[in-house]
């Protein structure tokens, strides 16, 4: 029976359930130290001198700073401005300048207050706009990091002479991540063996690149290895290189292993966050509602250092004009710097934020063309055949009609719109419903995949036990359970045959980052034809297709006796046709995408303003399911992550600092808050997906937010544009309206 | 901290007798940890506020990072290590991996504590009683769906233990 389509156990779920698992902060070696990071307070300015108070012992600790760093001092990425120690300036809060470590954790921690970065001031940007405005300028010579202007058609003519121009400026706010398990790493290093690390990550070879460049070591003198990983969503993306490159300074310097875990708070105001956005819409639409031109300008806040902000632009500029057609777009992008911490990956990776601006938007432009906001997306959507605002020619089929009609249909949505219109005016709680539809692009943009090339490994023993080598890591999403999956049913046994070697860069070749939704459609489809290059290799003993497990296991042996070791490795090669620019941002963005239309269903209190998603459909296409619990799971945790940054989950900020670094004021959903997630799949199997698979991890958080403002929206009569949307923010604009 | 000296503390975990020695005022989370090697109890924000660290102590749901090692003297504590009997998981744990009630995994053990402490008092709870019995424990993977339907499946599998 293939194990493609069937919901098999999570691999590890036995080990999780039972608390077996190991992660980094269960690994203790000997002799092992405890390390802290001494941060700045200050948000920009010169390092004057640092204070050591005289009462401490320093003999004792391990001290290190950027003068003890062998290599280059930077932490590599796409632009190597960001140091991994801070030498003579800072460029915001919370910037590592300080390492220490000791063998008694608690004194390391008391130790770390009594180091003293001492700062003269610069002035500093904190706002999106402050930076735009250029008078201070804090990265580059114009505070910009990646500029990109994408046009097609003439829109400054389809403007000037619309029917109708609907104009609206959204918002939504930086969102922690809040993976349960904070950031940490073990580290052991020197000259003679080099330096391996341990560690809570998502990409073991961004890690081992860093380290290259901090150590100034050849490749095979750095070994990553991936504990089990208590969630990422990105914030496990480029911040752990930081955190591995300082646990493995300390252990070079200590000459013995050392821990580096962070505590809530220092995770919670340290690491990256989803970047802020505002975004502007100008639409020109005629009067029944056909849309003639979008202008969009997007801009995100990517903190003091540049770094994955240009690809999270990318990303968020070429999903700005979402799953409809117009003949006249310009996408304009903007990546700004201001003096707060990076902001970083983020599960959806800028798609939120503009998806979020358009799908509110759409719901405005109906309103002025007095359409349903459903009939006006169903005039715009964009079909098979179509050309989307950057080019590509959209080649797979596309129903967004029908996903639209199904998400209507199980929401009974237009009963429940007309039901609340006539029972609002009486209620003190209000009952709103709204929709969003959305697609999101899976794997790199552009010709990302071609520059990543990523491999994988399958090999086979004499005794027929298969294992798949790769560098992607299971965070969670099922990473371990799919690719047995997709292994066994190539091979032809069943999955519990397949073993998923631990990610570690000594042993697994290089198969790329685990990020947009690559893992399962990309890497995936990898393991495939590197299980399909097993089979040829069988071949040559006579293993024929369509034989069995037994047949299999014979195989091997034979193969093993007379060749010796069998390993078959799959290099990514592009789908035929795909073509991109990287100069004009034109062309096929992505292979292909996913699919969705959302419904949520709110209550709003008019007394005390807060909201609540009562009910929530979520309806996607994402090509064949691999295995059902495993992508309901999926959905509903996106969406959960969703509703938490549209109502509840806002960042106060001081100066570019994070001021509510505590799970007792940043709020995340509990099991209280939640709807009833419903989640439904349309399949469209995908040629080049492994067993037809798209990408699926980022999709959910693309949507919710959109839906349940549209919701609120329909509730109240409100127009809100911002998330999250708090109790106080929907007041003030009710009592606005008021006036 | 240096001032007052370390005690020990006689009590039982997961059903066998244990002398704990630390600092009064040291955490139970990092006594298990440390002393004890009971690394399935993890540290998600050490306020109180996201239950992976919760035990179980005289029948009672806590979260270890607020028990100073003082207050486990002569008290009965099972932590996720001590839920199967051996090789057989307890139903609760059995669902969760059938219904894909663990993702990451790091907040199940606390969430797999609740979910069993909930079915001993409750035996065929409501969905809102699972959703109560559970809201001090935070999930970050799996928007609790999953979860609620492996407790559910729980108590309808088997009934619980006594």
């Amino acid at each position: 029976m293939p194990s493609i389509g069937r919901s098999i156990p999570r691999r590890e779920g036995r080990s999780k359930v039972t608390g077996r698992a190991q992660y980094v902060d269960d690994l203790t070696l000997p002799g092992m130290l405890f390390g802290a990071t001494v941060r700045s307070t200050d948000p920009r300015g010169l390092i004057r001198r640092i204070d050591f108070d005289s009462e401490v012992p320093w003999s004792e600790f391990v001290v290190v700073t950027a003068a003890d760093v062998p290599g280059v001092n930077r932490v590599a990425l796409i632009v190597d401005d960001q140091p991994c120690l801070a030498a003579d300036r800072v460029n915001h809060p919370e910037e590592p300048v300080v390492l220490l470590a000791h063998p008694d954790r608690h004194l390391v921690e008391e130790a770390r207050r009594r180091v003293h970065i001492v700062v003269d001031p610069e002035p500093a940007v904190f706002s999106m706009d402050e930076s735009l405005a250029g008078h201070t300028i804090v990265w580059g010579r114009d505070n910009i990091f990646k500029n990109y202007v994408v046009t097609r058609g003439d829109v400054d003519a389809a403007i000037a002479n619309a029917d109708v121009l609907v104009e609206g400026e959204y918002e939504t706010g930086a969102q922690e991540q809040l993976y349960i398990e904070p950031n940490g790493m073990v580290a052991t290093g020197n000259p003679a063996d080099g330096v391996t690390v341990w560690g809570s990550m998502q990409c073991p070879y961004y890690i081992h690149k860093a380290l290259k460049a901090i150590f100034n070591l050849p490749a095979d003198k750095i070994r990553v290895v991936q504990m089990e990983t208590g969630g990422g969503f990105g914030g496990k993306e480029e911040y752990p290189s930081i955190i591995a490159c300082h646990a493995a300074l300390l252990a070079w310097k200590a000459g013995a292993p050392v821990k580096l875990v962070y505590d809530r708070a220092e995770d919670m105001v340290a690491t990256t966050k989803r970047h802020p956005s505002r975004t502007r819409h100008r639409t020109a639409v005629t009067r029944d509602g056909r849309l003639v031109a979008m202008d969009i300008d997007f801009v995100i806040d990517g903190g003091a250092y540049c770094t994955l902000s240009p690809v999270v632009l990318s990303r968020g500029t070429i999903h700005s004009a979402g799953p409809y057609l117009c003949p006249n777009v310009r996408l304009r992008g903007r990546a700004v710097a201001t003096n707060a911490p990076p902001h970083g990956a983020f599960r959806g990776f800028g798609a939120p934020q503009s998806l979020f601006a358009l799908e509110r938007h759409m719901d405005r432009v109906a309103a002025a063309v007095g359409l349903t906001p459903d009939a006006l997306r169903r005039r715009n959507f964009i079909r098979a055949g179509d050309t989307s605002a950057v080019g590509q020619v959209m080649r797979d089929p596309i129903d967004m009609v029908a996903l639209l009609e199904r998400a209507l249909s199980i929401a009974d949505y237009h009963a429940k719109r007309a039901r609340f219109d006539e029972i609002n005016p009486s209620l003190r709680v209000r009952k709103g419903i709204g929709l969003a539809a959305f697609m999101h692009g899976a794997g790199f943009t552009g010709s990302g995949e071609d520059h990543l090339a990523s491999v994988v490994a399958v090999e086979a023993g004499a005794d027929g036990r298969v294992r798949v080598l790769s560098s992607n890591t299971e965070i969670g999403q099922g990473t371990n359970t799919i690719f047995a999956q997709i292994a066994a049913d190539t091979l032809g046994v069943p999955a519990e045959s397949i073993e998923i070697a631990q990610p570690d860069t000594s042993i697994v070749p290089d198969s790329g980052p685990t990020v947009a939704s690559r893992t399962c459609m990309v890497v995936g489809k990898l393991v495939e034809t590197a299980a399909r290059g097993l089979i040829a290799e069988l071949k040559k003993v006579g293993f024929g297709d369509g034989a069995d497990t037994l047949a299999f296991e014979r195989a091997c042996a034979a193969y093993a006796a007379r060749f010796g070791p069998l390993r078959a490795i799959a290099r990514y090669q592009a789908p035929p046709g795909l073509r991109w620019d990287d100069e004009t941002y034109q062309g096929d963005a992505y292979g292909t995408y996913a699919w969705a239309v959302y419904v949520a269903e709110v209550s709003v209190d008019m007394t005390t303003w807060e909201t609540r998603v009562d009910d929530f459909v979520a309806v996607q296409e994402v090509g064949k399911v691999i295995n059902p619990t495993l992508a309901t799971g999926q959905i509903e945790g996106g969406v959960a992550q969703a509703i938490g940054w549209a109502l509840y989950e806002r960042i106060v900020w001081r100066e570019g600092r994070m001021a509510n670094g505590e799970m007792t004021n940043y709020i995340m959903p509990t099991s209280m808050d939640l709807p009833p997630i419903r989640v439904f799949f349309e399949e469209q199997p995908y040629a080049y997906g492994p067993g037809g698979a798209k990408g699926i991890g980022e999709l959910p958080m693309d949507g919710p937010a959109p839906a349940i403002l549209n919701a609120v929206a329909h509730a109240t009569g409100a127009d809100p544009r911002a998330v999250p949307l708090m109790p106080e923010t929907l007041m003030t604009l009710m009592e606005t309206a008021r006036v | 901290m240096s001032e007052v000296s370390a005690v020990t503390v006689s009590c039982r975990v997961n059903g066998v007798p244990a002398e704990l020695r630390g600092h009064p005022m040291d955490r139970l989370l990092d006594v298990l940890r440390v002393e004890l090697l009971l690394t399935g109890t993890k540290e998600g924000c050490g306020e109180g506020e996201c239950g992976a660290c919760s035990v179980v102590i005289d029948g009672q749901l806590v979260n270890s990072c607020l028990v100073p090692l003082l207050h486990a003297r002569g008290t009965s504590i099972t932590t996720i290590e001590g839920v199967a009997k051996g090789d057989r998981l307890h139903a609760v744990q059995q669902a969760f991996i059938t219904n894909g009630g663990a993702q990451c995994g790091i907040c199940t053990p606390g969430m797999v504590l609740a979910a069993v402490t909930l079915l001993e008092r409750t035996p065929e709870p409501s969905l809102d009683d699972i959703r109560t019995a559970l809201a001090g424990n935070l999930c970050r993977c799996t928007g609790y769906t999953r979860i609620f339907e492996a407790v559910l499946q729980a108590c309808r599998a088997t009934p619980p233990e006594t």
